[in-house]
C-alpha cells in the first residue's frame, strides 16, 4: 500500500500513464509520417521531417519505458501479450525500424529518387505502425482466448476481427489528425494552409471512424460498457472526451492550433483512460475462459519489486519531464532549416 | 529445426547486429566530449570541424542503434515468455530503470546534440553532449546488470511451483551488485570506448594516407590514440578480474574457455588451438599451467574440469566457446600492441611517417568489433545450457504459444531487413568519410587560421 492504494493499482496507473504519454507524443510523429505523402513538394516534405526530427527519438523512448514497466510490474502479462501478438508485433517492430532509418537516411543524399524512396518508406511504415498498434489495442480491449498457462490459444488470423480492424483504422485516423495539427503549429504560409486543410479532413475521418467503432461496441460488445453503466458518475470521462473531440474542429476553424493540439492530446489520454477503466482489473481478459484471464493481481511482481519500481518512477518521471520540456522548448516555434537540419 | 535453436539463432542474430552500434555510440560519445571540450577551451576551428563531423557520424550510428535496439526489449516477451515470467521481477526492473534513467536522457539530449548547434549556446551544447554520453553509459549499466544477474544470480529467492515458479527480489542492491556486475560492466564500458577510439583512428589514418584533411586528421588521430592506449591497457585489468570471477562463480564456463576437462590436472592457457571434444582434449600452443596460475597464482594447482559436471549442466559447444574466447583475447592484445607502438612513435615524432602502420590502423576498426562480438559469444555460450545460471535452462525458457513457423517468419524478416540496413549503413558511412570533415571553402579558412600555439597540433 502507498497512500492508501494498493501497489498493483499504482503500477497499473503508472503503466497507463506511460502508454498515454507514448500515444500522445509518438502519436503526432506517426501521424505526421502517415500524411507525409500528401505533401507534394520536396521543400514541404523536408520541413515536415525536420518538425519531428529532433524529438521523435525521445518520444519513442516512452514505448521502451512502457515495455519495461509492463515487464517489471506485470511479467506474466508481458509474456502473454507479446508472445500472443507475435506476428503483428514483429510487423510493428519492423515498421519502427524503417520509420527511424527513413528519417535518418533521407537527408543524406541529394538525389530526388533517393529522397522519394525514403518518403514512401517513411509514410508506409508510419501507417503500418499505427494500424498494427491499433489492431493490438483493439484485441486487448476485446480479449483473447487464453489457456491454463495464460498463453494465447489461437492463431494470428484471430486478430483480424471486425472490432480489431475498426480500432486499427480509428487509431490511424486519430494519429493523422493529431499529426496534422502538430505540423500546422510548426509551419507557415502555403504549407500551413495545406496542413490546415488536411487537419480538417483528418478530423472528419477520425470522427466518422470513431462513431462507427463506438456504435459497433455498444451494439455488439455490450460487456465493454458494463462498468460505466454500473458507475454512472464515471460518465464524466466519455462526456469530457466528446467535448474535447468537438473542440478540435472548432479550434482548427479558428486557427488556434495550439488549443486544437491540446484537445487532441486530451482526446488520446481520455480514450486510454476509458479503456483502462473498462479493463480494470484485467490486463488481458479471456472472454472464452474468464478463469484464465490475466489481472493486475495474478500477473504482478512481488511487493518488494513494486516498491522499488515506484521509487524508480518517482525519481525518474520528474527527470524525464525536465529533459523533455527542455528539448521541446529548444525546438519550439516554426521550423527553421539550417546546416544541421535533415 | 526446433523452436529452441531457432529462437536462439534469432536472439543471437538480432542482438549481435544491434551490438555493433551501441558500443560505437558510447566510445564516440567520449571522443565527442573530448573534442568539443577542446573546442570550447581553445576556440580552435579545427576542433569545431572535427566535432561536427563526428556528430554527423554519431547520428547515423545512433539511429541504427535505436532502430535495432527496440526489437531487443520485446523479444524477451515474444520468444522467451517462460523466461520473462521467471525473471520479470528482477530483469524487468533493471530494464525499466534503463528506459527511464538512461534512454530518456540519451534520446532527449540527442536532439540538441544533432540539431542544436545553431540553436543553443556552446556551453549548453557541450552539456548536452556530456549528457548523451552519460545516458549511453547508464544504458550499459542496467542491461549489463540484468545480464550479470543471469550469470551470477544474487539477492533473490525462488517462489511458486511448476509453471508458476519464478525468482523474486529480496535485496535490490545485492541483485544490482551481484558478483559479476562490476567486473563485467567495466569490461563492457572499456570495450565500447575502444570501439569508438578505433573508429576515429581508422578514419583519420585513412585521411593521413590519402593526404587529405591533415590539419584535422592528425590531432584527431592523436586524441583517439591516447584514449585507445589508456583503455586498451585498462582492459587487461578488467579482463583479468572478470576471469577470476568466472573461475569462482561459473567454473564450467572457465573450463570451457580453455577446453579443460580433467579436474585433477593443472589447467593450461592457450594462445591458439582447438578443442577435440571427442578425446576431451584441447590442442595448440599453450602455456603449461597458465590458467592454474591465473586463477590460483600457482602453475600446478588443479582446476575443476568439464568432466566434473553432468552432461546436461555444462556447455556442449566447447570448441566454439574456446575459439570465441581466444579470438577476443587476440584482438585485445593486438589493440594494446598497436596503440602502445603508436604512442612510442608519437614520442619519437615519427607517428605519421610510416604508411604501413597507418594502413594497419585503417583496418584496426575491426578489432574491437570482433572482440566485442566474440566476448559476448563466450559469455553467453559459456553459460549454456542455462539461461539463468544454475536455475533455469534455456530449453525451458521459451514461449509455449510460439511456433517454429512464426520464428522462421520473423528471422527471415529480420535477416532481410538487417542486410539492407547494414548495406545502407556502410554506404552512407563511406560517403560521409569520403566527403570528410570540411567542405573546400572551409578548408581555406582553416589553412589561414590554424597557426596557433597548441601542443596537440604540432607533431
Amino acid at each position: 500500500m502507498f497512500l492508501g492504494i494498493d501497489y498493483n493499482v499504482w503500477w497499473y496507473l503508472v503503466f497507463g500513464a506511460v502508454i498515454s504519454g507514448y500515444a500522445i507524443l509518438d502519436g503526432f510523429d506517426l501521424g505526421a509520417g502517415a500524411l507525409h505523402l500528401f505533401l507534394n513538394k520536396e521543400e514541404s516534405r523536408r520541413i515536415a521531417i525536420n518538425a519531428i526530427a529532433p524529438i521523435w527519438d525521445g518520444n519513442e523512448v516512452w514505448l521502451v519505458i512502457g515495455g519495461g514497466a509492463l515487464f517489471a510490474g506485470f511479467p506474466v502479462a508481458y509474456a502473454a501479450i507479446f508472445s500472443a501478438f507475435y506476428v503483428p508485433f514483429m510487423i510493428f517492430l519492423v515498421g519502427l525500424i524503417f520509420r527511424g532509418i527513413a528519417i535518418e537516411f533521407r537527408s543524406k543524399e541529394p538525389m530526388l529518387w533517393w529522397r522519394k524512396t525514403w518518403d514512401i518508406v517513411y509514410c508506409v511504415s508510419c501507417i503500418i505502425i499505427s494500424l498494427s498498434l491499433g489492431l493490438m489495442l483493439g484485441n486487448v480491449v476485446q480479449g483473447l482466448p487464453l489457456n491454463g498457462d495464460k498463453e494465447f490459444a489461437a492463431n494470428w488470423i484471430f486478430f483480424f476481427n471486425p472490432f480489431g480492424i475498426m480500432v486499427s483504422v480509428t487509431t490511424l485516423a486519430l494519429f493523422m489528425m493529431h499529426g496534422a495539427i502538430y505540423l500546422t503549429m510548426k509551419t507557415r504560409n502555403r504549407l500551413y494552409a495545406k496542413l490546415h486543410l488536411l487537419a480538417n479532413n483528418f478530423t472528419i475521418f477520425f470522427v466518422i471512424s470513431f462513431v462507427i467503432t463506438t456504435l459497433y461496441t455498444l451494439l455488439f460488445i455490450p460487456h465493454l460498457s458494463d462498468y460505466f453503466r454500473g458507475h454512472p458518475q464515471l460518465f464524466i470521462v466519455p462526456i469530457l472526451m466528446i467535448l474535447c473531440i468537438a473542440n478540435i474542429p472548432r479550434q482548427i476553424k479558428r486557427g488556434k492550433f495550439r488549443y486544437a493540439f491540446l484537445s487532441s492530446s486530451a482526446t488520446i489520454a481520455l480514450l486510454l483512460i476509458m479503456v483502462a477503466i473498462e479493463a480494470f482489473p484485467y490486463l488481458l481478459y479471456s472472454p472464452q475462459s474468464p478463469q484464465n484471464s490475466i489481472t493486475i493481481h495474478n500477473a504482478a511482481s512481488s511487493k518488494e519489486t513494486m516498491k522499488i519500481l515506484l521509487i524508480i518512477a518517482l525519481i525518474g518521471t520528474p527527470l524525464v519531464g525536465i529533459y523533455t520540456s527542455f528539448v521541446f522548448w529548444t525546438f519550439k516555434g516554426k521550423v527553421k532549416l539550417d546546416d544541421m537540419s535533415y | 529445426m526446433d523452436v529452441e535453436i531457432l529462437a536462439r539463432i534469432q536472439f543471437a542474430f538480432t542482438i549481435g547486429f544491434h551490438y555493433i552500434y551501441p558500443p560505437l555510440s558510447i566510445g564516440l560519445g567520449l571522443i565527442l566530449v573530448i573534442m568539443e571540450g577542446l573546442y570550447l577551451k581553445t576556440g580552435n576551428k579545427i576542433f569545431e570541424h572535427a566535432t561536427r563531423f563526428w556528430i554527423r557520424i554519431f547520428a547515423l550510428i545512433f539511429g541504427i542503434g535505436v532502430a535495432t535496439g527496440i526489437i531487443m526489449e520485446f523479444e524477451f516477451g515474444t520468444n522467451w515468455a517462460t523466461y520473462s515470467k521467471y525473471v520479470g521481477d528482477i530483469f524487468g526492473s533493471a530494464l525499466a530503470a534503463e528506459g527511464i534513467f538512461a534512454f530518456a536522457l540519451e534520446s532527449g539530449f540527442l536532439g540538441i546534440l544533432i540539431f542544436g548547434w545553431n540553436r543553443v549556446t556552446p556551453p549548453v551544447h557541450f552539456i548536452s553532449t556530456i549528457l548523451v554520453f552519460f545516458g549511453s553509459l547508464f544504458s550499459a549499466v542496467w542491461i549489463v546488470v540484468a545480464n550479470s544477474w543471469q550469470q551470477t544470480p544474487a539477492g533473490f529467492h525462488i517462489v511458486g511451483e511448476g509453471l508458476n515458479v519464478r525468482a523474486e527480489i529480496t535485496d535490490f542492491w545485492a541483485m544490482v551488485f551481484n558478483p559479476s556486475s562490476v567486473d563485467r560492466l567495466l569490461h563492457v564500458w572499456i570495450a565500447a570506448i575502444l570501439a569508438g577510439a578505433f573508429l576515429v583512428l581508422s578514419v583519420n589514418a585513412w585521411y593521413i594516407i590519402k593526404n587529405k584533411h591533415l590539419d584535422i586528421a592528425r590531432p584527431s588521430f592523436k586524441i583517439a590514440l591516447v584514449v585507445a592506449a589508456i583503455f586498451s591497457l585498462l582492459q587487461l585489468a578488467t579482463g583479468h578480474s572478470s576471469a577470476k570471477g568466472v573461475a569462482q562463480n561459473q567454473p564450467a564456463k572457465l573450463a570451457a574457455v580453455e577446453g579443460h576437462y580433467d579436474s585433477s590436472a593443472k589447467a593450461d592457457m592457450f594462445l591458439f588451438g582447438y578443442v577435440d571434444s571427442k578425446k576431451q582434449k584441447a590442442r595448440g600452443l599453450f602455456i603449461p599451467g597458465g590458467l592454474s596460475f591465473l586463477v590460483y597464482g600457482n602453475f600446478d594447482a588443479p582446476v575443476r574440469g568439464l568432466n566434473s559436471f553432468k552432461t546436461g549442466e555444462r556447455p556442449s559447444q566447447v570448441n566454439a566457446v574456446f575459439q570465441f574466447y581466444h579470438m577476443m583475447i587476440a584482438c585485445g592484445m593486438i589493440m594494446i600492441a598497436l596503440s602502445i607502438y603508436g604512442t612510442y612513435l608519437w614520442w619519437r615524432e615519427k607517428l605519421f611517417s610510416k604508411k604501413w602502420l597507418m594502413t594497419i590502423f585503417v583496418w584496426s576498426v575491426l578489432l574491437p568489433q570482433i572482440a566485442n562480438q566474440a566476448g559476448w559469444f563466450t559469455a553467453e555460450m559459456g553459460r549454456q545450457p542455462w539461461v539463468v545460471y544454475g536455475l533455469l535452462k534455456t530449453s525451458d525458457a521459451l514461449s509455449k504459444s510460439v511456433t517454429a513457423h512464426q520464428i522462421v517468419f520473423s528471422l527471415v524478416l529480420f535477416t532481410l531487413v538487417y542486410i539492407v540496413l547494414f548495406a545502407l549503413f556502410l554506404f552512407l558511412l563511406n560517403k560521409k568519410i569520403t566527403h570528410g570533415p570540411v567542405d573546400d571553402q572551409s578548408q581555406d579558412q582553416i589553412d589561414s587560421g590554424s597557426k596557433r600555439d597548441n601542443p596537440i597540433m604540432s607533431h
